[in-house]
């Protein structure tokens, strides 16, 4: 047996370090396990401050014997590559692994152990743990807000319809599939605002319906003979402006009341609420933001002086201020600027200040991808004689985009974060339901269950998208 | 000039879009004004407020005046922000380091902690802080105290105030030695490069930035003392602390969340900007004969922090903007004092909503000119 010198530890004596060195380790570990999950202290002999650093010192003791490079033995190097590099990095895993064997006892206890599930009052909840029973009472109002309880099974339907809709793009065959962006970019957001505002809302739908059609085809004839120069702005403004003068000049709101579907009762938005209608904000921000974002990136970046202003100022100045006052001004300053009697919905106003605001950083990202394209991709392009739009929407728009997904995708995530805020304009989501039923006098006490289960939804949401938009980048990633 | 149909008509079209637009929204405007009697001016500012506010930096009642509201607002605001961005800065660096390190454990705990504070809302964060976890702090009477100076308690958290003697002294000895450092930085410099001798710099400034404040207090007559915070009986179940900083639950909260939230986006940033720099600089660095040390401040970082300031400022002009979530908790800021209370007393909502968002523009405007001079001062610097 050669000498041992315990201060350098060596190859030569390699399994006396080793034995003495894990079972200090593990002496540590377990003077830990059993202090948290079985309140044992086993060195409570001697003063507080030593009892309390033991571990850590046995432990980093333990860490250091074991801590001989080439051992030969496969799992050892493991650890020491990954845990155990230097005295550091041993006492920060050392301290790591002590935090997690600590906190795993009361997040237990607190999340399953002494909570409690059963029952539907106040009174089951006399635990030290987390009261389940209010998640559960108070589900519903979490979920659909101040909708009727008997008529949820509204927005469920129309929920599962939509989510059945967008996942056509999985099932569709190779012959279909160049038909996908046109519905997923015109088709299905149109489905998605009729299910929403004809079968959530129950709204007049079918005038609405009849004047949008009326005014596309009007348009679209007239359209022919328009000289292909200004059929951009003439699309881009006539279509809505015969919507509006149909709906509010030239017909009656008389004749809106008869287009309400039998046996669907209204519900006005302010009942709307919950997580449904996060989703409702998100969904309809996200289609919007997109194709206004995509706008201003182009302004920004065009050869006219005059629109590369506008869009510069309009970007800055929605970046400049916080959504919550974005939204302060379409409560309080917006109705100020319209026609005295020229009323839009709360949730309408809404949804276009955040689309608005998000535009903004849309934009700025779709600008980023745009100035990344190298610039034989633009003159590539002219060269085949192709004008603004073409060049635009067939080269560099594709190219662009997929360099900006995991931009765009953080923006989303940003939006479907920010949708809370519109506590303000007095709409209550998820996070405002939760206010509002904290404050309850029944069920008071119980916010940390409440933004704890509204945590773990967002987080879920969030994460999936997240993963999701890592996917998407993977998936059309092309090398150049 | 070559004047051109094609140019002409699309930028005419546009423009003639935005002015209808503007102006139908201030004809409406107008209308709207003059039918409910409400005369548009700023005059208000200088009317007497008659509300309180409170907690405010500078000296506020009800009989100040509006404009006087609005600055205790900004300040509020802008302590926010900077106490905010100073947390986030410190944790997100700490983060993001310890997101390369090549510890499977810190590595992995770091990322967690990124992943889980980058995906839940700021807004339900800032409330799990105000109204789940600081609530569940003891009350004035029965709190323990914290190296039996700081006192955490349900209402706020109260740490001792410093009460200075001489103040300027000190304050003009931390100057001189300030510049005194810069002085030794060129002299320094101008050495190395003459006659290529080094100087240990570091510790120089080290002694200087403690030991002239030290001289200071032996000579200058200089005086420190604490005050510490005492618990102080109002009625027979009131107890406030009296004495020393008081720091609201709401200030708390909201700093917390704030830099817990940006911390984990200036952590990506600093990851970022660290694996951004070529390998291939740092193994060539070590080639020439630089220490570790001086390869990571010469030639890492310089390389790395052009890469992660400008995604960082956008962090901080972030939290400067999200700080207005205050007024979901009842943080008197900007918000909250001016375009709330303010607001609901003069019924001006287009001049004081104006205001709010000019002055949140002009913050972030100003952020962002001061980061992009700084950045392009360091992106010179390279060349």
């Amino acid at each position: 047996m050669n000498k041992i010198n315990f201060l350098k530890p060596e190859k030569s004596n390699l399994f006396t370090f080793l034995y003495l060195g894990s079972f200090l380790f593990f002496i540590s570990v377990i003077d830990v396990f059993l202090n948290s999950f079985f309140r044992i202290n086993l060195t409570s002999f001697l003063p507080n401050l030593i009892s309390f650093l033991l571990p850590l010192i046995i432990g980093f003791i333990g860490l250091y014997f074991i801590r001989i490079e080439f051992s030969g033995i496969k799992k050892l190097d493991l650890i020491n590559k990954h845990i155990n590099t230097n005295n550091f990095n041993a006492i920060l895993s050392l301290l790591i692994i002590f935090i997690i064997i600590k906190s795993i006892p009361p997040i237990l206890s607190w999340f399953v152990v002494d909570a409690s599930f059963a029952g539907d009052s106040k009174d089951v909840c006399s635990g030290t743990g987390a009261c389940w029973t209010y998640i559960k009472v108070w589900m519903r109002r979490f979920m659909y807000g101040m909708y009727p309880n008997a008529e949820q099974w509204r927005i469920n339907l129309s929920f599962i319809a939509l989510a059945l809709l967008g996942s056509v793009g999985y099932f569709a065959t190779d012959k279909f599939k160049k038909y996908l962006t046109l519905y997923y970019v015109v088709i299905y957001p149109f489905i998605a605002f009729l299910f929403i505002f004809f079968f959530i809302s129950g709204g007049p739908v079918f005038f609405d319906f009849s004047y949008g059609i009326i005014a596309a085809i009007l348009s679209i004839i007239v359209g022919f003979f328009i000289p292909s120069k200004f059929k951009f702005y003439y699309f881009l403004i006539v279509p809505f402006a015969l919507y509006i003068l149909l709906k509010y000049f030239l017909f009656f709101e008389e004749y809106i009341e008869l287009g309400k579907l039998e046996g669907l009762n209204w519900v006005e938005t302010g009942a709307w609420g919950g997580l449904s209608l996060t989703f409702i904000i998100s969904f309809f921000c996200l289609i919007f933001c997109f194709p206004i974002g995509m706008a201003f990136a182009l302004g920004r970046r065009s050869g006219f002086p005059l629109i590369r202003y506008i869009s510069i100022g309009f970007i800055e100045f929605w970046r400049g201020v916080p959504l919550i006052t974005v939204l302060f001004m379409s409560a309080v300053m917006f109705p100020m600027f319209l026609p005295a009697d020229f009323f839009i919905d709360k949730l309408v106003r809404c949804i276009i200040a955040i689309s608005l605001f998000e535009a903004a950083y849309v934009a700025e990202v779709i600008r980023g991808g745009l100035q990344a394209l190298p610039r034989g991709q633009y003159e590539a392009a002219k060269s085949l004689g192709m004008g603004y739009w073409k060049m635009h929407i067939f080269v560099i728009l594709p190219q662009a985009l997929k360099l900006v997904i995991p931009g765009i995708a953080n923006t989303f995530l940003a939006l479907v974060k920010d949708t809370p805020l519109i506590f303000v304009v007095g709409l209550l989501e998820i996070v405002g339901m939760l206010n509002l039923a904290k404050t309850n006098p029944e069920w008071l006490g119980f916010a940390m269950e409440g933004y704890v289960f509204a945590a773990i939804i967002f987080w879920i949401i969030c994460y999936a998208m997240s993963k999701y938009s890592y996917n998407l980048e993977q998936k059309y990633k092309t090398d150049r | 000039m070559n004047f051109k149909l094609k140019d002409i008509v699309p930028q005419l079209i546009t423009v003639t879009a935005v002015v209808l637009v503007f102006g139908f929204f201030t004809y409406n405007a107008q209308i709207n004004m003059e039918n409910r009697g409400i005369d548009f001016g700023y005059g208000f500012l200088s009317q007497e407020s008659s509300f309180d506010v409170q907690f405010s930096l500078i000296e506020y009642d009800g009989s100040h005046s509006y404009f006087r509201a609005y600055l205790v607002g900004l300040l509020n605001t802008i302590l926010v922000s900077v106490i905010g961005i100073i947390i986030a800065t410190i944790l997100g660096v700490i983060v993001g380091v310890a997101r390369l390190s090549p510890n499977y454990l810190i590595n992995k705990f770091a990322a967690f902690y990124v992943e889980f504070f980058r995906n839940i809302p700021l807004l339900l964060q800032i409330f799990f802080w105000y109204f789940a976890a600081l609530r569940a702090l003891p009350l004035p009477q029965d709190a323990e105290a914290i190296f039996s100076v700081f006192f955490l308690t349900i209402k706020g958290l109260y740490i001792p105030a410093f009460i200075w003697q001489n103040f300027s002294v000190f304050f003009y000895s931390v100057v001189a030695a300030i510049i005194a450092i810069i002085f030794i930085r060129i002299h320094a410099r101008r050495v190395q490069e003459n006659q290529g001798k080094q100087i240990p710099v570091f510790l120089i400034s080290i002694g200087l930035i403690f030991i002239l404040p030290l001289l200071s207090f032996l000579i200058g007559g200089v005086r420190l003392s604490f005050e510490i915070p005492v618990l102080k009986q109002l009625a027979t179940t009131s107890f406030v602390y009296e004495g020393g900083v008081s720091l609201p639950p709401e200030l708390i909260a909201l700093t917390l969340s704030l830099s817990l939230y940006t911390a984990t986006f200036i952590a990506e940033c600093v990851r970022a900007g660290i694996e951004g720099v070529n390998k291939g600089q740092k193994e060539a660095a070590a080639s020439i004969g630089l220490t570790p040390n001086q390869v990571l401040k010469l030639v890492i970082m310089p390389q790395a922090l052009r890469i992660i300031i400008p995604p960082t400022t956008n962090q901080y002009l972030n939290l400067t903007k999200n700080s207005s979530l205050a007024a979901a908790i009842a943080y008197p800021d900007l918000v909250l004092v001016f375009a709330g209370t303010a607001l609901m007393q003069t019924g001006k909502a287009i001049e004081i909503v104006s205001i709010t968002m000019f002055t949140y523009l002009s913050l972030s405007i100003s952020i962002s000119i001061l980061m992009n001079w700084y950045n392009k001062r360091i992106a010179i610097q390279e060349k």
